[in-house]
């Protein structure tokens, strides 16, 4: 069995992690439980853009480097339609819509034609990527903009320890769960999630036992794009939305992909979590080399661990 | 993803089940399939041969799933050319070498997947009767099965497609004997009490002509000569030139 080595490793990991962090729960608790806070809600908004990205590369290998101007997308759409009509909520459903409608466009008129193509693939969708952030820069402009939502997600919830805290935050945490079980539910319990699974698995026989490829392709890249989208609107009235906002969600994206593991919804959440708090646990503790952590998690994952923390293959 | 029209296939009992007519595969320079032509009427046909003479491609090119040049007619009409569902909603179900069921699924779950695009006579609770062994382990995943478990799920994922034509790719590799009698006994009731055609590529001699009425032999991407699978059985000068070192004695 190699499970109790495992354990070993995890304590022995664990351990130091646990001192310092004791040492700084007691240098500062409301500092600590604030920087914690915030970093499992930036996990969150990484989470939801991640989980789209994990799930079309884990099905199709497609390696979408344009998910990021998805994301960007989906929160211009918001934007404006949330704008226009007056209800943020619509705007929530028109940005993911649009993004997910962008996304099949990306599928059956790109990746269709490339596949297992990985280079050609990363390639194609950097180019796209810059295309249409120029393309958003012309219609949007370099404004940036922020999202209004609903009076009851405005201001703060009395928690213990901080205080106050942003209510819009606590709820972003609850969507990112609510998110997780939805895909969850939809992997294990529809059977258009037995066909993503079975697609992961063997693709081939899947097509051999009758299944339209092309079809699952879609509605996966529909559902992954659509994540991004929604994830663009939500962390836009959160944060803001302005040009270059693309290409970090992007590389968040990777980052949590490659730590997280591909294939997973667990593998996601974990990896959004070990790095949406080293970034804000650097940002209160180091501010000036807050940026490293993350990249130190993702150079050890890769030398540990390169299928990632929950990577199967 | 409805089911596709109805096969035509079914109705003509004159057609051939399977025809293919100077197929050709090519794996960039390299020629897999050369000019091979074979005729499954009905019943079951066994290609036997050496390793790496193209049996499996052969497959692939009948299921679509590499692209081949020729003709591959199934019932008449021709499925060359088709994409691999399109060709599998035909009628043409697929046990492919090395079992390739799918890990992340229980056994339950292939069987609901696969009972989908062709609604006929089979249904996951035949495959239960079929195989009570699969019962027991509805609820296990793909890789958790034994080698002769996985072997009925695969044939079970692919009856679920009510074929017309049943593929079958080194069903005995890597199952013990016990295992490998029960195979044969299933496959000769499954061809005995249905229409099915059966496709049957095997490496091993006994299964084969225990199995099939016929038997097809294939040489560097041709298949040279078919027989009767009884004129094969008796014959061992033959079985020993065909089958070279890999030779596994047949009758007596």
């Amino acid at each position: 069995m190699k499970w109790p080595r495992h354990r070993d490793r995890a304590i022995l990991a664990a351990t130091p992690l646990v001192v310092v962090a004791a040492w700084a729960c007691h240098h500062d608790t409301r500092l600590f439980v604030a920087a914690t806070l915030n970093g499992v809600t930036l996990a969150a908004l990484y989470f939801l853009v991640a989980s789209g990205f994990a799930l079309i590369f884990g099905l199709m290998r497609n390696v979408n480097l344009a998910h990021g101007s998805l994301y960007l997308l989906g929160a211009y759409v918001g934007y404006t339609v949330g704008d226009q009509t007056g209800s943020w909520y619509l705007g929530v459903v028109a940005g993911a819509l649009g993004a997910a409608v962008l996304g099949v466009v990306l599928q059956v008129s790109v990746f269709r034609f490339m596949p297992g193509q990985e280079l050609r693939q990363a390639l194609v969708t950097v180019a796209i990527s810059v295309v249409l952030a120029d393309l958003m820069m012309w219609v949007w402009g370099a404004d940036i903009y922020q999202l209004d939502p609903p009076e009851w997600m405005y201001g703060s919830s009395v928690l213990p320890i901080v205080q106050h805290y942003p209510t819009y935050r606590l709820i972003l945490l609850v969507l990112a769960v609510a998110v997780g079980g939805g895909l969850w539910l939809l992997l294990n319990r529809t059977r258009i999630g037995m066909m993503i699974r079975a697609g992961v698995d063997d693709r081939m026989m899947l097509a051999a036992t009758g299944v339209n490829m092309q079809f699952v392709f879609a509605v996966t890249f529909a559902i992954g794009a659509g994540l991004a989208g929604f994830a663009g609107v939500i962390g836009g009235s959160a944060l803001s939305i302005s040009p270059g906002e693309d290409t970090r969600y992007l590389l968040a994206s990777l980052i949590v992909v490659v730590v997280g593991g591909l294939g997973s919804v667990a593998g996601t959440a974990v990896g959004a979590l070990l790095i949406g708090l080293s970034e804000q646990y650097g940002l209160a503790y180091a501010p000036t080399y807050g940026v490293l952590f993350t990249f130190l998690i993702m150079v050890a994952t890769l030398f540990y661990r390169p299928q990632g923390i929950f990577g199967g293959r | 993803m409805r089911a596709s029209k109805p096969a035509a296939a079914r109705e003509p009992a004159t057609q051939a089940a399977l025809a293919i007519d100077r197929l050709d595969v090519r794996y960039g320079r390299a020629r897999a399939v050369q000019q091979a032509s074979l005729l499954l009427e009905r019943g079951t046909l066994a290609i036997v041969g050496r390793n790496g003479m193209g049996k499996t491609s052969l497959c692939n090119a009948v299921t679509g799933m590499v692209p081949s040049s020729g003709s591959i007619r199934l019932f008449g009409e021709e499925i060359r050319g088709l994409p691999p569902h399109r060709i599998a909603r035909r009628g043409v179900a697929y046990v492919p070498q090395g079992r390739r069921v799918w890990r992340s699924l229980t056994v339950d779950e292939h069987l609901r997947l696969a009972h989908r695009f062709r609604r006929g006579e089979w249904t996951p609770d035949g495959i239960y009767e079929l195989f009570p062994r699969l019962k027991q382990r509805r609820h296990n995943g793909g890789t958790q099965l034994s080698g002769g478990e996985q072997q009925m799920l695969a044939i079970g994922r692919a009856l679920l497609l009510d074929p017309s034509l049943l593929l079958m790719d080194e069903p005995t590799e890597g199952l013990a004997p016990i295992i490998v009698e029960q195979l044969a006994a299933t496959l000769r009731s499954l061809a005995a009490r249905t229409e099915m055609a059966i496709l049957l590529v095997e490496q091993n001699l006994r299964f084969a002509v225990d199995v099939a009425d016929s038997v097809a032999v294939m040489v560097n991407g041709c298949v040279v000569r078919t027989m009767p699978a009884a004129a094969l059985a008796a014959d061992r000068a033959l079985q020993q030139q065909l089958m070279g070192v890999h030779a596994q004695g047949v009758g007596s």
